[in-house]
């Protein structure tokens, strides 16, 4: 089977025209670094089938960060490479193109985002371009479509001028020459968009557009979230699903260990989906009915941050912070990923060039940033007993961010690079590509999460019966109750959070807790081991002496800090 | 012109009508003269189009040595103090 690579700079749009090309949806960003790894879908091409590989960006075949490591592997394995290129900066985007020529590896060139060249101001020479470089060269617009079908009709086309291997020198000077003879650049006024760019980058507007930005994205997550469960979900379970489930209970027998584990403990007659524990209750409403809302807020608006092209002007303005924690600016971007959900997060580190950083980038979120599913329940438990012990939380976690960061970064061996990031400009979001990634999310959420939960769920009945869980209570007390202040079955929940962290903070809520032990039950649940998927991916990315490091950085940081506040609180 | 330069253990020394990126005014535009870095540093700055001979114009810069966004080539690209601190630009009009 022919194998077509998707390779270019970061941002030009790889993953749109992919989507395009094969129909396979792929996670489109405004923003370098989005692919980290590479996406393989398939297309008709001349009555056959082809594969196509969504590659990372990268700006040369000699690579700088992972992510380009992984580009350069890939173009040994490829038939046709798909060049694309961005039409607003043709000059720095040639010398990948040079670079592939010289492989002898056929090429064609897709010229992307060729709807902006117009409002830029810039005139290239098509026909001139193709004669210089010995391979098709199509213009395309990824994002509506347009230019696709002659990108499609001109891939059989694509050839290989094998140009003789040359110096970086070289190649430069033939850039100069290619674009003397084929660009034209006019000149234009500043736009409003440019202006706000600017603005977004300078220390105080920038200051005042990021808080503003923040606030504003914390706000729509919480209106839509609660939102959504306040008037569609709870509505939803208490109405529909409440009298199926007190049904099937008294069918059950309303006890039993079948009874317990389908449907739940019900007590007093009254159904408390959260607390019942059961696989049709606790284990449907706990993902759906809790998480859910959360989760499509969350990545709606992280979308849309994404899509604008605002989260590398973010990178810039905290820079100088991060620094401080042995990461640059960049860095802000895997962690935002983690509020939504720790393991593309660690992923996402490949984006940073150094070992050191991905370590302490990954430590720092596995510990300090909570995943949706968490703070969904955080927000529901912690949140009915007043918003200010949610503060709490959030702000203990985010002290610990910053705080275990600046340590790591005194202990931690090496220094870390400097930002150098290119940074694209501002545009609308385009919003089929927005709620495509919303589904994206949303569904991977549920398909990955509901059977973690209903496992998790049926360990915990069985646990409980077996008695194995008054086993680990007394011989963990004089931790949890010592040290943290909390009864000795909330240990339970400490342990179920290896399985999934929404549940087990779901176990805290029978225990009768005060509002304070709530909050360090909360914040030591959201420090104290990663769920099992942020430990195989950080198994995979750190390597195992590594992940043991981390781990051992987690449960000295969980420990002191839930000491620390059961002393306070 | 690099020669001379290098001459002060890769530190930029002022030098009449040369700055370092990280001197240059906000709002100044200007031409790359030299990058004083090793080659990986160099790769990475070329890769972004930024090498000498390219005209710059500088947009911004962080307060407590942070980073500096720069314009080259209708791209805005972001550069780390240390580095802009070794980049040597001839400024259009004398500050």
């Amino acid at each position: 089977m022919t194998r077509l690579l998707l390779m270019g700079n970061p941002n030009v749009g790889k993953s749109a025209l992919f989507s395009r090309l094969t129909g396979v949806k792929a996670i489109v960003s405004n923003y370098p670094g989005t692919t980290i790894n590479y996406t393989r879908g398939y297309m008709k091409l001349g009555g056959e089938t082809a594969e196509v590989i969504d590659a990372p960006g990268t700006y040369t075949l000699e690579p700088t960060s992972e992510a380009e490591e992984i580009a350069l592997k890939l173009l040994g394995s490829g038939d046709i490479v798909i060049n694309v290129v961005n039409a607003i900066n043709l000059e720095r985007n040639l010398y990948l193109t040079l670079q592939l020529l010289e492989r002898g590896i056929p090429v064609v060139v897709a010229l992307n985002l060729w709807d902006d060249t117009k409002h830029r101001g810039v005139d290239i020479d098509l026909e001139k371009l193709r004669q210089l470089l010995g391979v098709p060269v199509i213009p395309t617009v990824a994002i509506t479509g347009q230019g696709i079908k002659e990108l499609v009709e001109n891939i059989p086309r694509a050839t290989s001028p094998r140009r003789p291997p040359a110096t970086r020198d070289q190649r430069w000077a033939t850039i100069g020459s290619i674009i003397e003879q084929v660009q034209r650049i006019h000149h234009r006024h500043h736009t409003w968009r440019e202006r706000l760019e600017d603005a977004s980058v300078k220390p105080v507007s920038g200051g005042f557009i990021a808080l503003a930005i923040l606030a504003a994205a914390f706000f729509v997550v919480r209106f839509i979230g609660e939102g959504l469960i306040n008037y569609v979900l709870d509505p939803l379970f208490n109405t529909l699903w409440a009298p199926v489930i007190l049904k099937l209970s008294q069918l059950m027998g309303g006890a039993g260990f079948l009874h317990d584990m389908v449907v739940g403990k019900i007590i007093g007659g009254e159904l408390n989906f959260v607390e019942s524990f059961g696989l049709l209750t606790s284990g449907f409403y706990v993902p759906l009915g809790v998480v859910l809302p959360y989760i499509v807020a969350f990545y709606l608006v992280l979308g849309i941050l994404e899509d604008t092209g605002y989260l590398p002007r973010l990178a810039v303005l905290m820079d100088t912070i991060l620094h401080r924690l042995g990461l640059h600016g960049y860095a802000i971007i895997p962690n935002l990923l983690g509020l939504g959900c720790n393991v593309p997060a660690i992923l996402a580190t490949r984006i940073l060039e150094s070992k050191r950083e991905r370590f302490i980038a990954a430590t720092l979120i596995s510990i300090a940033v909570p995943c949706a599913a968490l703070q969904a329940m955080i927000f529901g438990l912690v949140g009915a007993r007043g918003l200010g012990y949610v503060a709490i939380v959030y702000g203990t976690l985010f002290v610990v961010w910053i705080i275990l960061g600046f340590i790591l970064n005194r202990t931690v061996k090496g220094f870390s690079p400097e930002l150098l990031i290119e940074i694209p400009p501002y545009r609308l979001p385009p919003w089929r590509m927005v709620l495509q990634k919303l589904w994206l999310r949303a569904y991977g959420f549920l398909a990955e999460a509901i059977p973690i939960i209903l496992g998790a769920i049926l360990v915990i009945n069985v646990l409980y019966i077996l008695g194995v869980f008054d086993a680990i209570a007394n011989f963990t007390a004089p931790v949890v109750t010592g040290l943290l202040g909390l009864p000795k079955e909330a240990v339970t929940a400490l342990v179920i959070g290896f399985l999934r962290k929404d549940v087990a903070l779901g176990m805290l809520a029978p225990l009768a807790l005060t509002s304070g032990q709530l909050v360090v039950g909360s914040v030591v649940l959201a420090m104290l081991f990663p769920c099992i998927a942020t430990f195989v991916v950080m198994f995979r990315e750190l390597g195992a002496v590594n992940m043991l490091k981390a781990v051992g950085v987690m449960i000295v940081a969980a420990l002191v800090t839930g000491g620390i506040l059961n002393l306070i609180l | 012109m690099s020669r001379h330069m290098q001459g002060f253990g890769g530190r930029f020394k002022p030098q009449a009508n040369l700055v370092t990126l990280a001197q240059l005014k906000d709002g100044q535009s200007g031409t790359v003269v030299e990058i004083q870095g090793g080659r990986r540093m160099t790769d990475r700055l070329n890769a972004l189009g930024i090498m000498p001979g390219k005209k710059i114009t500088k947009t911004s810069a962080m307060l407590m040595r942070g980073p500096v966004t720069v314009e080259v080539d209708r791209v805005e690209v972001a550069i780390g103090f240390g580095m802009a601190s070794r980049l040597v630009v001839r400024p259009d009009h004398v500050p």
